[in-house]
């Protein structure tokens, strides 16, 4: 449309995308034609939440959009495009391609790492933490290092730290300032936060101002400090604050402030009221909010003030932002609210807890009165933080001794549940949701965390309200008289998890039974497809009785009922357990014989085992009969229960093995064969970092290290490929077995029915951080309980097969029909490439 | 006149002896092989006894299937194998039903109508006990 006038806006990171979303909101895409400039190759990506790149998530999982979605609202994008010059007389911008013309422009450049003016800042392997490729730029930098350096304490800092941590580096922090997070934390705090870092290997280096980088001994660098003190490393990576990428600005003559920034005003307005500045270059009352929530609520200002006369209410302005924040760095909690040092307020007092033993410390800044929260400082845990951030943003009065707030579980302190917000208080900050929003979109219908989510976009901005938005919403839904069902099927008013309690805790053994005490009356109680197989995986997690007992028989999915898994023309594929994927070449030729006799394709398949497909249901028993014979044991390639456990040749025969995968492979397989769990389970032993056995993409991975094993849990191939997550490190023999063994019965006491590990771990409340509290440090205080369960199961195994085939009762079922001896006529094969295949 | 016909097609029909109760799995299903008028047909035999002494199902009898032998073609028409003895058997919105093995589709035992597609009904039979013996109309 020629009438569009063209809106220009530079830069697509997460405040520039939410521009535009806000902007596609408005129908400002129907007003004026926009073109969007990035100078990164990647789409707006959540840059919050870079640091999960090391972790496993690829570009277009942190991606906020698609290149679709703008095509759809005929936005034009141009990525890897940078601006170069703003000329405001002519009103273009140029950047190398050309020059386009605006008629309003946004800024929306954010900021760079401050690399501080060192000499020798820009040698190779001196890098920053911002982008996509920085990462992309340390990965590749640390595969060939030692050690790592970041210079800066800061909230950004420790989480690049953490970071090279993770690639295994040893890893040095260095704060100029006395104490690390200075802008977050006192010097207690700031002591505390150093004792727990550095319990972690970390080495933390504080007023130090490094004069010089130059060539190093032990390692490819050496920084020279102010007292000649020196430490080297291979990489250095710099995060000592932002500044603000305002050059464009400058170069056009725009207000910038005293110590960089694009000055703007309540609408976003720069200078030149044509232009405006959103996000991190912004500057505003003469700060810089390094934050995306505040970002994003100027992004909301900057929409309204380009489309003010097309509202119909009063434009949304930018009034300054909350900076308090909650993290987990290192691994450690720290939380700031408002006015944490007490600084700003002259009359303030303050409340301070520490705890060396436990290493946690707080601190409350009250208004002189007593009466109003004016900061807080958490170092060490955050459970504390949402109950104060209420107090604080909702101004509610203190209660009588403010001190309760901040004292370990002392009963006396009111906790303030979500009924006591009120309907103004701030949920969401990131996108503006307020808790009258929720309940509004409930009002409107949604009935679960996910739809609330969806609606109000609640939740998907910096992640930090998550705990709030679930309690709040899990409050109205309740108060509302919703019940969120949770049934297993209409035979079953449970979940499996309450269904496996119930069969524990009542001794319940067959499903008849447990119909009869728990089923729906309403039903025929026959069960179904759903309800029996999930039972019958819960009963024989329990029991272990063999499944094809005629009072699980009827339970069981075809599969499990004759002990091989259906192929699509109704045969069957035989595939024996190979421990480790290790077989001796006798093994190896009854294999090969016995597929030749009943004239089986013979594959080999991705869990290191042999699978022999095409057999017909008759000639089952017969076929195991020789297996078993030959010392073959079922595989479980049938059941919901663990498959196979993959190795490497590791120590024994590889040149770079450190321990001997192949025998811990096989360890693990003997100990966990025959365990029925809620979903298959694949597991994997590395003899070195190398990984060539992938253990990193399995339910449970085992690499070897020169130290112990370190463990990986819940990762996953198939059709959602999800990295595993290190888990524990450096284990020996015994603890990983135990581990493993608290990780596998906690994962079958409550996963939902035919939820693989990866999907189980992502919706556990509380994440990572609760499945290594309920492991490791026991919090549940039911570690021993599920080492005992798995030992009942491990002393309980027998082979399936080997019990099936003694017993004539259960050989009956294997025979096409019940009155005639032929085999199913309508099993038709040929030959293709020297073996048979269904026609 | 339809009365009529109904008869006359009944009377045409026999019950054949098909096989014996101790070849059938309670709540489960078993495939047996008949010669019928329009040429042999393998069958689905599905065997849901009300009886209390039965282990491994519920135990109660509920209304609604108190019949406890149904006969269905063990045709998959979803994946053209011969496995319909092989599903599981449960019930559903207050049907009898067996799932396909394959593809999961349900079909109702009494008639063997298909829950998921109204185009597709296996074809059924009368099915009844004599004593030990499995009798079949065909
Ligand atoms: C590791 C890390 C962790 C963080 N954690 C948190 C957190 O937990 N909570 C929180 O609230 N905030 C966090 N932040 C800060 C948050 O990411 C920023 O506040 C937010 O990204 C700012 O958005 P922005 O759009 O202003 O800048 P950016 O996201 O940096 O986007 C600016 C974009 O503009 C592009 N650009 C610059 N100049 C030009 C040009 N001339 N032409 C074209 N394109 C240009 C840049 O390449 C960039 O892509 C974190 C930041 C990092 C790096
Ligand atoms: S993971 Fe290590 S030990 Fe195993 S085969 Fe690969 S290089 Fe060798
Ligand atoms: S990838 Fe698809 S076709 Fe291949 S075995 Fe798996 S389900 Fe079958
Ligand atoms: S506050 Fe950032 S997502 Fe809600």
């Amino acid at each position: 449309m020629s009438t569009q006038q063209p809106l220009i806006i530079i830069g697509n990171g997460m405040v520039g995308h939410h521009l535009v979303e806000q902007l596609i909101e408005r129908g400002a895409h129907r007003r004026y034609a926009i073109t969007v400039f990035g100078e990164e190759r990647h789409l707006a990506y959540d840059r919050v939440h870079l640091s999960e790149y090391f972790a496993g998530r690829d570009a277009e999982s942190l991606a906020l959009s698609t290149a679709d979605y703008y095509a759809e609202h005929g936005i034009e994008l141009r990525l890897d495009e940078a601006v170069i010059a703003i000329n405001r007389d002519t009103g273009e911008v140029v950047t190398p391609r050309g020059r386009y013309p605006y008629h309003r422009l946004v800024l929306a450049t954010g900021s760079t790492p401050f690399v501080p003016p060192i000499p020798g800042n820009d040698r190779e392997g001196c890098l920053v933490y911002r982008t996509l490729d920085d990462l992309d730029a340390i990965r590749a930098t640390a595969e060939n290092a030692a050690t790592g350096v970041v210079v800066g304490g800061g909230l950004l800092g420790l989480e690049a730290a953490n970071a090279l941590r993770g690639l295994d580096l040893d890893t040095a922090v260095v704060e100029f300032a006395p104490r690390l997070m200075p802008m977050q934390v006192d010097a207690e705090g700031g002591e505390l936060l150093r004792e727990k870092i550095e319990a972690l290997g970390v080495q933390v280096l504080t007023e130090r101002a490094t004069q010089r980088i130059e060539d190093g001994e032990a390692g490819r660098h050496r920084m020279v400090f102010q007292d000649d003190k020196v430490l080297e490393a291979d990489l250095i990576v710099f995060s000592a604050g932002i500044r603000p990428r305002d050059a464009l600005a400058r170069g056009s003559a725009l207000e910038i402030g005293e110590r960089g920034g694009v000055v703007i005003d309540d609408r976003c307005l720069t200078s030149d009221p044509a232009i405006l500045a959103v996000g991190e270059v912004a500057l505003w009352n003469n700060s810089i909010f390094g934050l995306v929530a505040p970002g994003y609520q100027m992004a909301r200002a900057a929409a309204d003030t380009l489309m003010a006369d097309a509202l119909d209410r009063a434009p949304e302005t930018f009034g300054g932002a909350d900076m308090s924040t909650k993290l987990k760095l290192l691994g450690v909690d720290v939380g700031a609210i408002g006015d944490a040092h007490g600084t700003q307020h002259p009359g303030a007092r303050m409340f301070r807890y520490l705890d060396q033993i436990k290493q946690e410390y707080r601190k409350l800044v009250v208004s002189g009165d007593g009466k109003r929260l004016l900061g807080a400082m958490l170092v060490g845990d955050n459970g504390y933080y949402d109950t104060l951030m209420q107090y604080y943003a909702g101004g509610i009065e203190l209660p009588q001794d403010p001190a309760a707030l901040i004292l370990p579980s002392s009963d006396g302190a009111p906790a303030l549940g979500p009924d006591a917000l009120p309907d103004s208080a701030m949920i969401c900050s990131c996108h503006n949701v307020t808790k009258g929003d929720v309940c509004a979109s409930i009002d409107a219908g949604a009935c679960d965390l996910a739809t609330v989510k969806d609606s109000t976009r609640a939740s998907t901005g910096c992640g930090g309200c998550a705990a709030l938005l679930k309690s709040v919403v899990d409050h109205e839904l309740e108060s509302r008289g919703v019940e969120v069902d949770r049934s297993l099927c209409e035979h079953f008013a449970h979940t499996r998890q309450e269904l496996y309690d119930i069969v524990r805790v009542e001794g319940i053994k067959t499903f008849g039974e447990l119909m009869e005490k728990h089923g729906n009356p309403e039903t025929h109680r026959l069960g179904c497809d759903i309800c029996k197989p999930a039972v019958a995986s819960i009963l024989a997690s329990c029991f272990n009785e063999p499944i094809t007992d005629a009072a699980h028989i009827p339970l069981q999915d075809t599969n499990d009922t004759f002990m091989a898994n259906m192929q699509k023309n109704g045969t069957y594929s035989v595939v024996p357990r190979i421990a480790g994927g290790e077989i001796t070449p006798d093994k190896l030729v009854v294999l090969g014989q016995v597929a030749q006799k009943y004239e089986l394709y013979t594959k080999v398949t991705g869990g290191q085992r042999i699978d022999l497909f095409g057999a017909r249901l008759e000639d089952l028993p017969a076929i195991w009969g020789e297996l078993i014979e030959a010392g073959f044991e079922t595989g479980h390639a049938y059941g919901k229960s663990l498959r196979t456990v993959k190795s490497c040749v590791g120590s024994t025969w590889c040149r770079y093995g450190v321990d001997d995968s192949v025998g811990m492979a096989i360890r693990l397989e003997h100990r966990y064969k025959g365990l029925r769990s809620p979903h298959k389970i694949k597991l994997a032993v590395s003899g070195c970092t190398r990984e060539c056995a992938e253990a990193q993409s399995k339910d449970i991975g085992v690499i070897a290290t020169e130290h112990g094993w370190n463990l990986y849990v819940c990762g996953n191939g198939g059709m959602r490929p999800r990295h595993a997550e290190l888990f524990a490190t450096d284990l020996d023999d015994e603890a990983l077995i135990r581990t493993i063994d608290r990780v596998l019965m906690f994962y079958v006491r409550t996963a939902d029915r035919l939820q693989r590990t990866s999907v189980w771990r992502e919706n556990l409340e509380g994440g990572l951080d609760y499945l290594k509290a309920v492991i490791l440090e026991d919090s549940l205080g039911i570690g021993e309980e599920l080492e005992r369960q798995m030992q009942a199961v491990v002393d309980t195994y027998a082979c399936e097969w080997a019990n099936a085939i003694q017993d004539p009762e259960k050989l009956k079922r294997f025979r096409s029909f019940v009155n005639d001896s032929r085999p199913d006529p309508d099993i038709i094969m040929t030959s293709e490439r020297g073996q048979l295949r269904p026609a | 006149m339809t009365t009529a016909t109904a008869l006359k097609h009944e009377t045409e029909m026999t019950w054949q002896a098909l096989c014996r109760r101790a070849d059938l799995v309670p709540f489960s299903g078993v495939a047996a092989w008949i010669e019928t008028a329009e040429g042999p047909a393998q069958v689905a035999l599905f065997y849901l006894p009300c009886d209390p002494a039965t282990t491994g199902g519920p135990n109660t009898p509920q209304p609604g299937h108190e019949q406890t032998l149904y006969a269905l073609d063990n045709h998959d028409p979803f994946s053209g194998a011969n496995v319909i003895a092989r599903g599981i058997v449960g019930d559903l919105q207050g049907d009898p039903v067996v799932a396909s093995p394959l593809y999961k589709q349900h079909f109702r035992l009494t008639d063997g109508q298909c829950l998921e597609d109204d185009a597709v009904k296996l074809r059924t039979w009368a099915v009844r006990l004599d004593g030990e013996r499995v009798l079949i109309q065909a």
